[in-house]
């Protein structure tokens, strides 16, 4: 129900918003809670375990009751607190865990057999029989697990990744955070204020005191103003600091655009990421319920809840209210209820030396023992010293006192202490390094004390890192001391319960003691108590305080579970903002892209890189016809493939020669210049790291090639020898992989092709020869290289004029009978030629196995080489390189497993397996290369392939990896 | 987390690359004997409190720098360069 | 004998603004890596004159050419042809290898701070440079105006650099729409 005059909400400014196909009115300003409250609607949610009809508990982010849908074009999100969701024009939410409505939920009968369902039941029950698990239970469990549901499509909406930087960040903007700021700001300092609210001014917005002997709004309106008129405060609201990390990092959801309709472009909430060279959490408290019996009917909520929507949002949560507290704060509300004209049935205190001055009955040493009203509150039973009384109120306002938000101070490893005067944890001093804590975060819940100590610990924070700040004229406050006596449970017979959320009650958490589960932490796995949305924050302390009882300690000693991050739930679609779809990773586009695009090549990724399948022409139906036809093209004229992806290291220096002897097996001081060797690169562990061709451009200067997939790898591997090692050396490295365009051409044909690009022809270029060249007037570079064993060649020019080269190539090569090749004959024509890629040199095989033992030079050291001849890496035992062969076409078998004939398919029994496989349209079979104990010394036997996931058995010839021109005579035409 | 790289200043952990102990600085001689060379590849201290290890600025400026911090406090003591050390016990 | 037509890595793309910032793309000319050998430090700033070397995490420029620092020892030269360094630098021609993007406007840090993990507010200035990731991609940042930045990235990632710079500026631009 609304009041008249209270709150401030724009009543200028009604919206209209559904809420289980129901439309309601509420105003700006309003959240869905509070909107709902206005309209009489007090059945939110269901609970979790029992599906217990729930309302509202709370006016804050810890909110474990009302949870809900919320329903969008692009998205539907589970679990929003209708105490954060704003409402706004056509806003669309419904409650969740119930079927088939709110009012009836069938999963209700759960509640009736609540007694079997007590802490543990699960891992009691769903023991035996065994075979019933997976046919019966966990497919039953799973069908009732679980809060909310998700639409079952990606997330389209946007979302946003930002990085922040300040001096001081001030979590919090109740008194003592202004307070922090206010001074941080006056100082010159650059100040981040962190606000979770839409509004600034915490919990003066929701207590309403006096400042200066005015509202306490007209002073957080001034300071307001101020701050976000200066250029170094950044005032940051519905942002939540959510986690605490080391060196002064901290994670922030900020929810950009959940309070409006969705917008283009606009994100619905930005996950920043703030370092902070210091921090004040002034984040408040909160308040914690008291478990009496059936404490938990729609209508029984916290009180400071009740005094904020009637202070914040001009409702009253019911129209005949009870305050139930062990507390002087809650008589606040008692009184604000009825300043405001609202019926208070009676203020329970549980302290007999409690005052009696409101203007109702004020019951003293008084209990709540039992509630009733089945989807709502409609009465409660009580005790006082006086007797038992009946009470009919459609609203109870509890306080069991209030806990200092010390969440964030634990996230790194802190443990809060117990401050028996207020009986909550306050946080441990320097629990986060670069992080001090003020106000009623750090158990100080006067407003005048908040104020002086958010003052205080910005100057104290800024003196740190230099920066003198003064004190700055506050308001005057009350300062009356806070009086509470713990009470933390009203035993009874009905179930009282702890975390709303997870429907855990004290007689679960006392089960849990009985049977062994004492420590804290094995209690909250027992129970799952603070465990999903509530995290702890309004069941913590109480459930503390039954285990510590239940096994006959103190709280201290009882200690609490671990607060970790994220504070309040963090959408994994936040964190991975702009990730989906293009954003993914960086795509990395060759210069020859668009033009082989133009030409209909399906695009394949090749780590980050895209790089064409194949070229398919008119007719072609399989990509099998186009890559056939590219593999005789090659074979028979001429091929053009842009081969720029792979990693190119440019390495000057006196020194140079020496360096390459180092990282490579073999000896490359002794390369001509002019002159380009393969060379085998091992990690120091003596496995194959990578292998590649590399140049001498000249007496200082190499040019060195890496495979497309390890190019990064080898330069940080390069880097790590040259920094380490000989960082003194004349030497310099640097990658050219961007600078160059290069396009291998090949075929018998290629030397005709070049001769009609090149602006000269070429003279004599022996295989392995390199050298300057002219494109067009445009200084290249040109290697006589084959990755395909036919006559080749690549020439590179400066990336610029990678395009229009290879539209040209491409062009004069189809002239001839030619043109371009993709990846897929590629790769017949080096499997054919028995060139290893990152198939075979798979990060466990060795020189050795693929047959390059020799290449590890006997007269020089190099990196892998003592490990490489350990004992394990050569041998007849080592699976070594094979090829195979079989005449029938198949679908390819890579990844199979190799067997002896006649003898057992079994792990134990595998002889190898096979790495890459193609059909050869040169010879007619399918030929495959693979790993074989012993395979070199097994050329001709025949063996037996095993494929389990293509359903496949065949049976191959072993035979020598490298099936086309053995002799090399065509690479040397 | 935050590294000081010693030329790039102070930047997040997610420029860096891991790699482990200095102990891969060490690196035996080639006749060191496969015991060594085991102890320098795969056997490492699992330390609660100071260690120095190896981290690479890889998308700063592709130094490899030596890091001493405390594996209990998170405290970051000391970044160096390691083309910086002062050059002992190197060979190649 | 064919003519080879130059193009810059996002020749297709016409300059874009959202909240009043401009992402273009710019063709700087030549680009050479210069990386000093040791112990030629001097010699290296005498046959650069009147350039001057940088200090780590700054540009020099002179006449409209700049020096910019990526590395230990290393700078781009970003301009003009390097000269000859035979035995003082190791001199590597890094054109076309880098995709270079400006950032021009009152929301440029902002949006380049969606991406990149440094604070680019005012403190840094006019001058200074960084190597720093954008997004995932390595970069080579630096500020040239009060309000303008240069950026390059890898040639091959260009397009997903413009895509993210873009996405950020177009979420400032619906930000500010809302107020």
């Amino acid at each position: 129900m609304r009041i008249l005059g209270k709150g401030q909400i724009d009543r200028n400014r009604p919206i209209s918003f559904r809420f289980d196909g129901k439309t309601y009115q509420g105003y700006q300003g309003d959240t869905v809670a509070s909107a709902l409250l206005a309209n009489d609607v007090r059945l939110m949610g269901r609970s979790f375990k029992y599906h217990r009809p729930r309302g509202v508990l709370t006016a804050g982010s810890e909110e474990p009751n009302a949870l809900l849908e919320v329903i969008g074009a692009t998205n539907q999100t589970p679990n929003v607190r209708a105490t954060m969701q704003e409402v706004f024009e056509g806003l669309n939410t419904q409650s969740q865990n119930r079927f088939p409505s709110l009012a009836f939920d069938a999963l209700g009968v759960n509640d009736v057999f609540s007694r079997f369902l007590s802490a543990g039941f699960y891992y009691k029950t769903f023991m035996w029989p065994r075979a019933f698990w997976e046919k019966l239970y966990e497919p039953m469990i799973r069908r009732a697990a679980g809060l909310g549901r998700l639409s079952g499509k990606h997330d389209e909406g946007h979302y946003e990744k930002a990085y922040a930087f300040c001096d001081l960040l001030v979590i919090g903007s109740g008194p003592a955070g202004l307070a922090a700021a206010l001074t941080a700001a006056r100082a010159g300092a650059d100040v981040i204020l962190a606000e979770e609210d839409r509004e600034l001014g915490g919990r003066l917005l929701a207590d309403e005191p006096e400042l200066d002997g005015a509202p306490a709004r007209d002073w957080v309106a001034t300071v307001e103003a101020e701050l976000r008129g200066l250029p170094n405060v950044r005032v940051m609201t519905r942002t939540t600091v959510t986690g605490a990390y080391d060196n002064g990092t901290f994670g922030a959801l900020e929810r950009v655009g959940l309070h409006t309709p969705a917008r283009a472009d606009l994100p619905r909430e930005c996950f920043w990421r703030i370092v902070a060279k210091r921090a004040v959490l002034a984040a408040g408290a909160l308040e914690r319920p008291i478990a009496f019996p059936m404490n938990d009917r729609p209508g029984i909520m916290m009180a400071g809840a009740v005094r904020s929507y009637l202070n914040r949002w001009g409702v009253t949560a019911g129209k005949r209210v009870t305050v139930f507290a062990n507390n002087d704060g809650a008589r606040q509300t008692a009184r604000q209820l009825m300043a405001a004209g609202v019926e208070v049935a009676a203020i329970l205190d549980s302290r007999e030396d409690a005052s009696a001055i409101e203007d109702c009955p004020v019951y003293l040493g008084a209990r709540v023992t039992d509630t009733s009203g089945r989807l709502g509150l409609r009465a409660i039973s009580g005790s006082h010293v006086g007797g038992d009384f009946q009470i009919e109120t459609d609203c109870l306002a509890m306080s069991g006192g209030w806990n200092p938000t010390v969440h964030l101070t634990c996230h790194l490893n802190g443990r809060p202490r117990w401050n028996a005067d207020i009986a909550a944890f306050v946080p441990s001093e320097g629990a986060v390094p670069g992080l001090s804590v003020a106000g009623a975060a750090n158990g100080d819940f006067t407003t005048h004390g908040c104020l002086a100590a958010g003052q205080a610990a910005a100057i104290a924070a800024l003196a740190e890192i230099g920066v003198t700040a003064a004190a700055v004229p506050l308001p005057r406050a009350e300062g009356v001391p806070y009086a509470i006596q713990p009470l933390w449970l009203v035993e009874g017979k009905g179930r009282a319960w702890l975390d709303f959320a997870n429907d855990v009650t004290t007689k679960d958490v006392k089960l849990s003691a009985q049977e062994g589960f004492t420590s804290v932490e094995h209690m909250k796995r027992y129970t799952t108590q603070g465990m999903a949305p509530d995290q702890g924050k309004s069941s913590n302390v109480a459930a503390l305080a039954v285990l510590a009882d239940a096994t006959g300690r103190g709280i201290p000693e009882t200690g609490t579970t671990t607060y970790r991050p994220p504070f309040t739930p963090v959408s994994i679609a936040s964190m991975g903002a702009g990730g989906r779809a293009e954003g993914f990773a960086p795509q990395r586009f060759t210069t020859s892209d668009q033009a082989s695009r133009d030409r209909h090549a399906p695009m394949i990724e090749a780590g980050l890189w895209y790089r064409p399948s194949y070229f398919p022409k008119p007719g072609e139906k399989t990509w099998r016809e186009s890559c056939d036809r590219e593999v005789n093209m090659v074979r028979s004229a001429v091929g053009v493939s842009d081969v720029s992806t792979l990693g190119k290291i440019d390495i000057q220096g006196k020194d140079a020669a020496r360096f390459l002897d180092l990282v490579y097996t073999n000896t490359f001081s002794t390369l001509p210049v002019s002159r380009v060797r393969y060379g085998l690169m091992l990690r120091e562990d003596g496995l194959v790291l990578d292998d590649g061709t590399t140049a001498r451009l000249g007496e200082n200067h190499y040019l060195m090639t890496t495979t497309t997939a390890a190019a990064g790898l080898v330069m940080r591997h390069l880097d790590f020898i040259h920094q380490t090692h000989c960082a003194d050396w004349d030497l310099r490295l640097i990658s050219v992989t961007e600078s160059w365009a290069q396009f291998a051409v090949a075929g018998p044909k290629a030397r005709a092709l070049l001769n009609a690009v090149l602006d000269a022809p070429l003279g004599d270029f022996p295989f392995m020869a390199c050298g300057e060249t002219q494109v067009g007037g445009v200084k290249g570079r040109l290697f006589r290289i084959s990755f395909s064993g036919e006559e080749g060649y690549e020439v590179a020019v400066p990336s610029r004029y990678g395009e229009s080269l290879f539209r040209d190539l491409v062009a004069k090569a189809e002239a001839m009978g030619g043109g371009p090749y993709g990846m897929e004959a590629l790769n017949v024509l080096r499997i054919e030629k028995g060139f290893i890629t990152h198939a075979e040199i798979h990060g466990r095989t060795t020189a050795f196995d693929i047959g390059m033992e020799k290449m590890v030079s006997a007269k020089k050291d190099c990196i892998g080489k003592a490990m490489a001849a350990r004992p394990g890496m050569v041998g007849e035992e080592r699976e070594q390189l094979v090829g195979l062969k079989l005449s029938q076409e198949t679908k390819a078998f890579g990844g199979a497993h190799l067997f002896t004939q006649g003898e057992a398919v079994g792990r134990e029994a595998s002889q190898g397996y096979v790495t890459s496989v193609c059909w050869s349209p040169m010879f007619g079979a399918m030929l495959a290369m693979g790993f074989l104990k012993n395979g070199r010394a097994r050329h001709g036997e025949k063996i037996r392939i095993v494929d389990h996931l293509r359903d496949l058995d065949l049976i191959a010839e072993v035979c020598d990896p490298v099936f086309h021109d053995p002799k090399g005579e065509k690479l040397r035409a | 987390m935050r590294l000081t790289c010693p030329l790039c200043g102070p930047r997040d952990r997610r420029e860096f690359y891991y790699y482990g102990s200095e102990d891969y600085l060490q690196r035996p001689g080639p006749d060191a004997g496969p015991e060594a060379w085991d102890d320098h590849l795969h056997l490492r201290d699992n330390i609660a409190g100071e260690v120095r290890d190896l981290w690479y600025h890889e998308t700063g400026c592709s130094q490899w720098l030596i890091v001493t911090r405390n594996t209990v406090t998170h405290e970051i003591l000391s970044t160096e360069l390691v083309a910086d050390r002062k050059k002992k016990g190197v060979r190649a | 004998m064919p003519e080879l037509i130059a193009k810059t890595a996002l020749s297709d793309k016409k300059p874009a603004t959202f909240a009043g910032t401009t992402l273009a793309e710019a063709d700087p000319g030549p680009v050479a890596s210069i990386a000093l050998f040791p112990g030629q430090e001097k010699a290296l700033a005498k046959a650069l004159k009147p350039m001057v070397f940088p200090a780590p995490n700054s540009f020099t420029e002179n006449g409209g050419v700049r020096l910019v620092w990526t590395g230990r020892d290393q700078a781009f030269l970003i301009g003009a042809e390097p000269p000859a360094l035979d035995g003082i630098a190791a001199v590597t021609d890094q054109s076309g290898g880098w995709a270079t993007l400006t950032v021009t406007g009152p929301v440029a840090a902002e949006a380049l701070m969606r991406l990149v993990p440094l604070d680019l507010r005012p403190t840094f200035a006019v001058g200074q440079a960084a190597r720093a990731p954008l997004g995932h991609m390595q970069s080579v940042i630096f500020r040239t105006a009060a309000d303008g930045f240069t950026v390059m990235v890898f040639r091959s990632m260009a397009r997903t650099a413009w895509h993210e710079i873009e996405v950020a500026l177009r979420s400032l631009a619906a930000r500010a729409a809302l107020i």
